[in-house]
């Protein structure tokens, strides 16, 4: 009976190694696709964002809490990787406490959003963080400020952002009018995440908003039937 | 040609078939990927007085039990614990540089309690710089002078703050449980007996994890380490000898070959090698 082919050119065999890596939440990176929103109005700035961070189809945490304090009137609204956009509001908020000590008075919004242009600019090929900037300062008001992966920086009235924000360029574009109160805006960002969780699978749990103007930051959490209901099919 | 009817002629020995496969792909840039197992439950929840954390026992290397009872349940300071799943190595290491750093911390802060955000900042800095590598998912908890604080941190370096997170391979099943059953305000005993649920479901329904229960208790001045909390895969017992008898095996030829010693030497180490000091005046 011939044996079966070890011929002497044959490689050296590579040591028993397994294939199967488990399922994807046991190696997949923490992600907070997301939907992320911020408005600005005249005194403050309104904004908003989902509560699901997912480990590949797992959901890691269902109460996520999206919108990070970087100073008492400067908040970020975080997408893209979770590690890499906590450790950048990380330094971007040691940086403007710093900044604000040296220059003694509080940080400006641009200042902030300068910061993490740089970082994510800067490290742009190593980082995946889409991060919205927005609060409140007494040179300019209620600011809003985009910076997308690529780590460009424009401020604009309105932005979304995360996976959700693309299921509703439509209700945005078409709901936003200019010199909306404070209340038209918090019932606008709601109705616009609310439609956004519903049609995106990486985005869900509780709508956090917050209200940023001169005396700081209001927090609200709508769960559950509080979330304004759509079209459900 | 194969057909069901007709059995191929199985060759002897190994087929290394696919292993000369895998190192042409390899080249060709398609390598393997690397196996990562994170087998094991580990849990934390916050009840009314403190934080109750929760480990499996079983460390695997691929589909082996390397360990049928390590201790995943890492000491970092006398009010905080960290439970590690992933890569042994990575949890047992991570955690004891921390627990070094946060007493250096401690001393140079003048503090007796430190604050568990400063471990979890540590950890998750710590991870984050070395972008995933290392492979090490932690569950902290513990009570400082703000109450009781739970983080989930994982080796991306992102953390979490939760009342309850389960992480590792055995985490879904043990998240089922607490979904289930967690409360705010729960007492000393229901919370024990909640974590015991939840790596038990861990424990029964996921491969990679199994053997006891271990169970920390973190309250405000003291520490309850319970290991094990519940072994619940005991070893059954024998129920006969199942050595074989003598004479089982025939003896057919007896040859005794004794060992000639040549050469004896004695080496003598130690105070008897040194001569004794005269100490007579």
């Amino acid at each position: 009976m011939a044996l079966s082919g070890m011929t002497s050119q044959m490689s050296m065999t590579p040591k028993f190694q397994h294939n199967f890596m488990g399922p994807d939440w046991l190696h997949a990176e923490h992600s907070t696709g997301t939907s992320i929103m911020a408005v600005e109005y005249d005194g403050g700035v309104i904004i908003g964002a989902d509560s699901r961070t997912t480990t590949g189809a797992y959901i890691a945490n269902r109460v996520t809490d999206k919108l990070t304090r970087i100073s008492d009137s400067i908040y970020c609204c975080r997408s893209g990787s979770a590690a890499d956009t906590q450790a950048i509001a990380d330094i971007v908020a040691y940086h403007l406490e710093f900044l604000s000590l040296e220059q003694g008075e509080p940080p400006l919004v641009e200042t902030a959003a300068n910061i993490f242009r740089q970082l994510c600019y800067d490290y742009r090929d190593q980082l995946t963080a889409g991060i919205i900037v927005a609060g409140w300062d007494s040179r300019k008001g209620g600011q809003v400020y985009c910076i997308p992966v690529g780590g460009m920086l424009v401020r604009q009235p309105l932005s979304i952002g995360g996976s959700g924000s693309t299921y509703v360029y439509g209700y945005v574009d078409a709901n936003y009018k200019d010199n909306m109160t404070r209340e038209e805006c918090k019932k606008f960002v709601t109705n616009s995440l609310a439609l956004a969780m519903m049609r995106d699978g990486s985005s869900g749990g509780v709508v956090r908003l917050g209200a940023i103007d001169k005396t700081g930051i209001e927090r609200f959490v709508f769960t559950g039937k509080d979330i304004p209901k759509f079209y459900e099919g | 040609m194969a057909s069901v009817l007709l059995a191929e002629n199985q060759e002897p020995g190994f087929s290394f078939e696919n292993c000369r496969r895998n190192a042409f792909l390899a080249k060709k840039g398609n390598a393997l990927p690397k196996a990562t197992k994170t087998g094991t439950t580990i849990v934390g929840i916050i009840f009314k007085d403190g934080v109750i954390l929760g480990a499996d026992t079983r460390a695997t290397e691929d589909t082996i039990v390397s360990d049928k009872n390590c201790s995943k349940i890492h000491y970092l300071a006398k009010n905080m614990y960290c439970c590690g799943a992933g890569t042994a190595a990575d949890t047992e290491v991570t955690t004891q540089m921390i627990c070094s750093q946060l007493e250096l911390h401690r001393l140079s802060t003048n503090r007796d309690i430190v604050p568990v955000v400063t471990a979890c900042k540590f950890l998750k800095q710590m991870l984050f710089r070395y972008q995933g590598h290392i492979g090490a998912a932690l569950v902290l908890g513990g009570v400082d002078n703000t109450g009781p604080h739970l983080y989930s941190i994982h080796p991306h370096g992102s953390s979490d703050k939760l009342p309850y997170t389960t992480m590792g391979s055995g985490s879904l099943a043990a998240m089922a449980v607490f979904e289930a059953g967690w409360k705010p305000e729960l007492t000393e005993e229901e919370g024990k007996l909640l974590v015991r649920n939840a790596i038990a479901a861990g424990i029964f329904n996921d491969l990679g994890s199994g053997s006891n229960i271990d169970v920390c208790v973190i309250r405000r001045g003291s520490v309850d380490y319970i290991r094990p909390y519940e072994t619940a895969n005991l070893k059954g017992e024998k129920q006969m000898s199942y050595n074989f008898k003598k004479g089982t095996t025939a003896v057919l030829d007896v040859k005794t070959v004794p060992i000639i010693i040549e050469d004896v030497v004695v080496h003598h180490t130690g105070e008897s090698a040194v001569e004794s000091m005269d100490t007579s005046s």
